[in-house]
């Protein structure tokens, strides 16, 4: 009887959501707060007031966050942990700094040629230096996308989990990498330090670990890593570009803020785009492999590779337009290039749907629940979006006195929120499931590509700091 | 027709427009056609100069491109009517819906039909015994999982209803008037009523082709008193120690003058910056006067922290020069003679100076403390930028009226090791400048280079270096009759010279066409020439250098002198390119600034700011909020058995609700069976 009552007490026992937090929920947001308020105590008089606001209402955002999604935790407590140490092994810049008379950039780059620290040097130089951190990153990414489609074609549960661990080691590292480089800023100088998502090469970073982060939310919550290569393709294209950025065109170098960035908006301004801008990544990565998968169960259904390549023929006569070709060889890589890219994405539709057919249809994640991954991150997506353009317009009103000038920038903005907006009414109000939308997601990578890279590239304006 | 036919018929008529209004096919579609037109303006620069468009376009497409308004879509009409009809679409959905909306937050639904809830998606039903206790547990249930319950007693069942999440619905409303409140604001926000009262011809802004001296002589019809506009986005530019108590507004192709309640007074204005020369900030420190404050109102601004004042918005656009002092130095080319010329003059005021050519007239037009510029990208200490100092911007015009402007770097500029005076020339501002790089001497003075080429244009002098050089190659290289000719050589010497000075070896090329007709011909021709005119060039060299102290005889030319006369000839060889006829220096200055202010009155901005909040508090209350109903209903069935029927239904999120509504039901079945 008293085991019934106890079930009966059980059952009936009202559900609170404190109540149903673990010591170690508590701890980790007591830490958080302390943190905060250490960094008050000894920081305060570089911030301003709304920077605190921020500050505080960060660790009380990041709590709830590590509160409802356990994992943030301990990645929050690695980075936590890792990047302090990281930045004590600048102290040998701090002290030069101040012993030797050095500029900030002077003791850094001296650092790692400091001799009497050996071990510190060898950390330092190839692990947790801001760069060296990033570099990490990068191949992790780039080998968690190659363990991702391993774990597909294999079905192997053991190598799911081990490109499950690369993608949140990534996330880690890049995490850190952040941390240190944020720390760096001002150790070039007092003046010169904010936080690193001022440029394109910081916001490529910012925009890896946000689309790894909701991906990984979703594998956990939804039980399958099938979808992980896919996902992980955008995040390894990003890298792509990010390295071209850093070694190409010395993109990685921290510089001052213009005067218009110099504001305590553009902390909250950044990250809510861009996560907006991966979650409709992620959305339209799924697209993708909906619409090949659709395509290998039925070939009468439109091929997504078929339509890039119809793209690519559109696409490259007008690349080759803008940017011109001067000389024999350029016109011999960009038809070298064609060629290969058309190669390329043939072999890709011939191979994708052989590769689909031979995993098996049973193997492949479900339909219905990649629609539904799609419809959540679109519904995430436009959320955080509508945020970011709406602080933006909140930040434009109290830098250049109006809330909208219809600068490239501001309009690329509403074109994708315009997009996102008719994608969810067809889904929500009239009903749409499937195919049309998954087209449509993946038309919505390109619009949205284009807001975000596109209008610094062709278009000048107002947002001219992520320039290429 | 009876007056109920003629209802009915209006009636239909109205809701025939309602649901066409309302429809979510022309919402999708207004969303998109916006997209679409949105384009076209990020494509296509806007509001730019009708040349640069006929240049572009092309006359033929320039014509219908004006006439779509493609040059300003977003001011255009067609725009805002479509953005007009967006918030009418948007409202007219929200009318339509906001009964039913209203109506699903306070209904239960406690009346539903046991045949629609037992063939529900989630339902599922279990054989209970009668018991007093049950119901209240059950209303417990709900109620610890967040449900709000009611119960009804129908004929033989009791129905007990849970509801939740009907803040989803909350969510849909503040959305979707969100959007038209924001468009509201928007609205109010712009200078409506001033475009009003320029249609109707009671405001002509002064068109911006035409110059006006002072705010004093703008005509009463441009003119706005304060309170006489609603809202205004002006720009009012002052400089230092100067103050303005009005603003300019856009109005169309011309210009109105908002008069401000109070003046405002530019104390300073400051250009921070980092220590590799790049701007930190932008600062004004401005002082209000007004009849209002018993002490006048200190405030500095800067870009991201404006002032607010008495319902006026004051910002930190930009800046300029408020007409700086400059002291100039005039050196003139192409005389025997270096007579300078002291000039004393002020940014946006002008000079006369005669010269051979008639008067000209010195316009100086902008004057620059710091020009920071991309260093270049073999720069060794690897600086993305570099500052190239002082710059002074000013036009030559002749009596013709035809101008060059010109740019002038008061500080000598290192590249690659040497120094050289930087000035730049072009002929119209569509144009880049065209830079000639003048060697500073080891004084890191422009002295040398002016003395060499003085001595260049001193005809007497070059033709008896000419012949001292004839003489000197004669000794060494005796030839029969050589003295006949000695002096047609030194004519020709002298003559190749004055063609070289005035122009480059573009004129020797010319006259070499001109003598030899093959191409070998004009190749040993041009050699000769070459050889010729060095050796003239440096024995010039060396006298100005012996004039000057600095060597006893040519042996003594360092390396650093022979690079010195390279870079001067490379300088010279474009001289007759210049276009003015001295060289301009700018030794002094005493810096005024101006700082540009953008001043607005924005009524619409809380009606922006809380249409925003609604906008964002809607769209995060409709994603993760899914308003959700369960319903617990107790009856006999055919057999006279009690049983218990567990139905549910989530609006969001079907998938989820699935998983949740399995939970739910997993945890009564157990609660049933305790």
């Amino acid at each position: 009887m008293s085991v019934t009552q106890q079930a009966i007490h059980e059952h009936l026992r009202p559900r609170s959501f404190f109540r149903s937090l673990s010591p170690i929920d508590w701890v980790y947001a007591i830490l958080l707060f302390a943190g905060a308020i250490f960094a008050y105590h000894k920081y305060s008089y570089l911030m301003s007031y709304y920077g605190v606001i921020i500050m505080f209402a960060a660790a009380a955002g990041l709590s709830v966050f590590g509160w409802y999604w356990k994992s943030i935790r301990v990645l929050l407590a690695v980075v936590a942990a890792v990047s302090l140490v990281a930045v004590t092994l600048y102290e040998p810049a701090v002290a030069a700094l101040k012993a030797q008379g050095m500029s900030g950039r002077e003791a850094i780059a001296a650092l790692s040629s400091f001799t009497d620290k050996v071990h510190h040097r060898f950390l330092f130089t190839y692990l947790l230096s801001s760069t060296s951190a990033i570099m990490w990153m990068s191949a992790l990414f780039i080998l968690a996308t190659v363990t991702y489609f391993v774990h597909l074609f294999s079905r192997n549960v053991f190598i799911g989990k081990v490109a499950s661990a690369m993608t949140w080691s990534a996330v880690a590292m890049g995490l850190i990498g952040m941390m240190v480089r944020w720390r760096e800023s001002y150790l070039i100088g007092l003046d010169v330090g904010h936080i690193p998502v001022s440029n394109l090469y910081e916001v490529f970073i910012l925009f890896s670990i946000v689309t790894a982060l909701i991906y990984l939310h979703y594998e956990h919550k939804y039980k399958t890593r099938t979808m992980g290569g896919f996902v992980l393709l955008v995040i390894s294209a990003a890298i792509a570009f990010l390295l071209w950025f850093q070694f190409d065109q010395n993109g990685g170098a921290i510089e001052p803020l213009v005067p218009a960035l110099k504001s305590y908006w553009m902390k909250i301004h950044v990250p809510a785009n861009f996560i907006g801008y991966g979650s409709f990544s992620l959305a339209a990565m799924l697209g993708l492999f909906y619409l090949l998968i659709d395509h290998a169960k039925d070939p009468k259904r439109f091929s997504p590779i078929l339509a890039m390549v119809i793209v690519f023929i559109v696409g490259a006569p007008l690349a080759l337009y803008k940017f011109g070709i001067s000389s024999f060889t350029d016109a011999g890589l960009a038809f070298g290039t064609v060629f290969l890219t058309m190669g390329g994405l043939w072999l890709l539709g011939f191979g994708s749907v052989r590769a689909i057919r031979h995993i098996g249809y049973d193997n492949l994640p479900k339909m219905e629940v990649m629609d539904d991954i799609m419809h959540k991150a679109v519904g995430l997506g436009f959320g955080f979006f509508t945020l970011a353009t709406v602080l933006g317009a909140l930040w434009a009103a109290e830098a250049w006195g109006g809330f909208w000038s219809w600068d490239p920038k501001e309009t690329w903005a509403l074109i994708v929120w315009l997009n996102y907006a008719a994608w969810l009414h067809l889904r929500l109000t009239k009903g749409w499931r499937g195919t049309p939308l998954a087209w449509w997601a993946v038309v919505g990578l390109f619009v949205t590509t284009f807001a975000f890279l596109g209008v610094n590239m062709f278009l000048s304006g107002l947002h001219s700091y992520g320039r290429l | 027709m009876t007056t109920q036919e003629t209802q009915a018929a209006s009636n239909t008529r109205r809701s025939v427009v309602l649901d066409f209004l309302g429809s979510m096919n022309l919402a999708i579609t207004i969303l998109v056609v916006i997209a679409i037109a949105s384009v076209i303006g990020t494509v296509l620069k806007q509001n730019q100069n009708y040349n640069d468009y006929i240049i572009q376009f092309g006359p033929f497409w320039h014509e219908y491109f004006k006439m779509l308004r493609l040059y300003d879509v977003y001011g255009s009409l067609w725009f805002l009517l479509l953005l007009a009809f967006l918030v009418v679409s948007t409202s007219v959905c929200i009318y339509r819906n906001l009964p039913t909306m209203l109506q699903e937050m306070r209904n239960f639904r406690l009346n539903a039909q046991l045949k629609t809830l037992s063939t529900m998606e989630n339902a599922r039903s279990w054989q209970v015994e009668q018991d007093e206790g049950v119901l209240s547990q059950l209303h417990r249930f709900l109620n610890v999982n967040g449900y709000r319950t009611r119960e009804k007693q129908h004929e033989g069942r009791r129905v007990i209803a849970g509801m939740r999440g009907k803040f989803n619905r909350v969510g849909y409303l503040l959305a979707h008037t969100g959007i038209v409140v924001i468009c509201v604001g928007a609205f109010l926000n712009a200078k409506f009523d001033l475009t009003v009262r320029h249609w109707l011809g009671q405001l002509m802004p002064v068109p911006n082709n035409v110059q006006i001296q002072s705010v004093s002589d703008f005509p009463a019809k441009a003119v706005l008193q304060p309170g006489q506009s609603f809202a205004f986005r002006g720009s009012t530019q002052i400089p230092e120690g100067q103050s303005a108590n009005y603003t300019l507004l856009n109005m169309g192709n011309g210009v109105l003058l908002q008069y401000l309640p109070f003046s405002i007074e530019l104390k300073k204005f400051t250009v921070e910056q980092y220590n590799t020369g790049q701007p930190k900030e932008f600062k004004s420190e401005l002082i209000i006067h007004d009849p209002r404050l018993k002490q006048p109102l200190h405030k500095t601004i800067s870009v991201n922290h404006p002032l607010e004042y008495r319902g006026y918005n004051i910002f930190q656009a930009s800046f300029g020069d408020g007409g700086s002092h400059l002291k100039l130095k005039l050196w003139p080319f192409f005389t025997p003679k270096l007579h300078t010329l002291e000039v004393n003059s002020t940014v946006n005021s002008q000079a006369t100076v005669d010269t051979r050519q008639g008067p000209l007239t010195l316009e100086f037009a902008n004057f620059k403390k710091f020009n920071v510029f991309p260093a270049p990208k073999n720069d060794p200490q690897h600086h993305k930028f570099k500052n190239y100092g002082p710059s002074v911007i000013f036009r030559v015009r002749d009596k013709q009226g035809v101008a060059r402007e010109y740019v002038n770097y008061m500080s000598p500029i290192e590249f690659d090791g040497r120094y050289f005076f930087l000035t730049g020339m072009r002929s119209s501002v569509s144009e880049d400048y065209r830079y000639l790089h003048i060697p500073a001497d080891d004084k890191y003075t422009i002295k040398r280079f002016m003395d060499f080429e003085a001595a260049l244009s001193n005809g007497p002098l070059v033709t008896r270096i000419a012949e001292k050089t004839v003489d000197r190659l004669m000794k060494t290289q005796s030839v029969p009759g050589m003295d006949k000719m000695k002096s047609t050589v030194v004519n020709s010497m002298v003559n190749l010279e004055d063609r070289f000075l005035y122009g480059g070896y573009e004129a020797i090329d010319a006259q070499i066409k001109k003598m030899a007709k093959t191409k070998d011909q004009q190749a040993k021709m041009a050699d000769a020439y070459n050889k010729v005119l060095t050796s003239l060039l440096q024995a010039v060299y060396v006298d100005v250098l012996k004039q000057d102290g600095v060597i006893k005889s040519a042996q003594d030319i360092t390396q650093a002198q022979e690079r010195f006369y390279f870079d001067a000839i490379d300088a010279i060889r474009q001289l007759y390119l210049y276009g003015s006829p001295f060289y301009v220096q700018l030794t002094d200055f005493k810096q005024v600034q101006e700082s540009t202010l953008q001043i607005t009155r924005s009524p619409g901005n809380f009606v922006l700011i809380l249409g925003c909040a609604m906008l964002i508090a809607g769209v995060f209350l409709l994603f993760y909020i899914s308003h959700q109903r369960l319903w617990l209903v107790l009856y006999r069935d055919e057999d006279g058995k009690q049983q218990l029927l567990f139905a549910g239904s989530g609006n969001r999120n079907t998938a989820d609700f699935r998983k949740h509504y399995k939970d739910l039901a997993d945890r009564l079945d157990s609660l049933l069976k305790a």
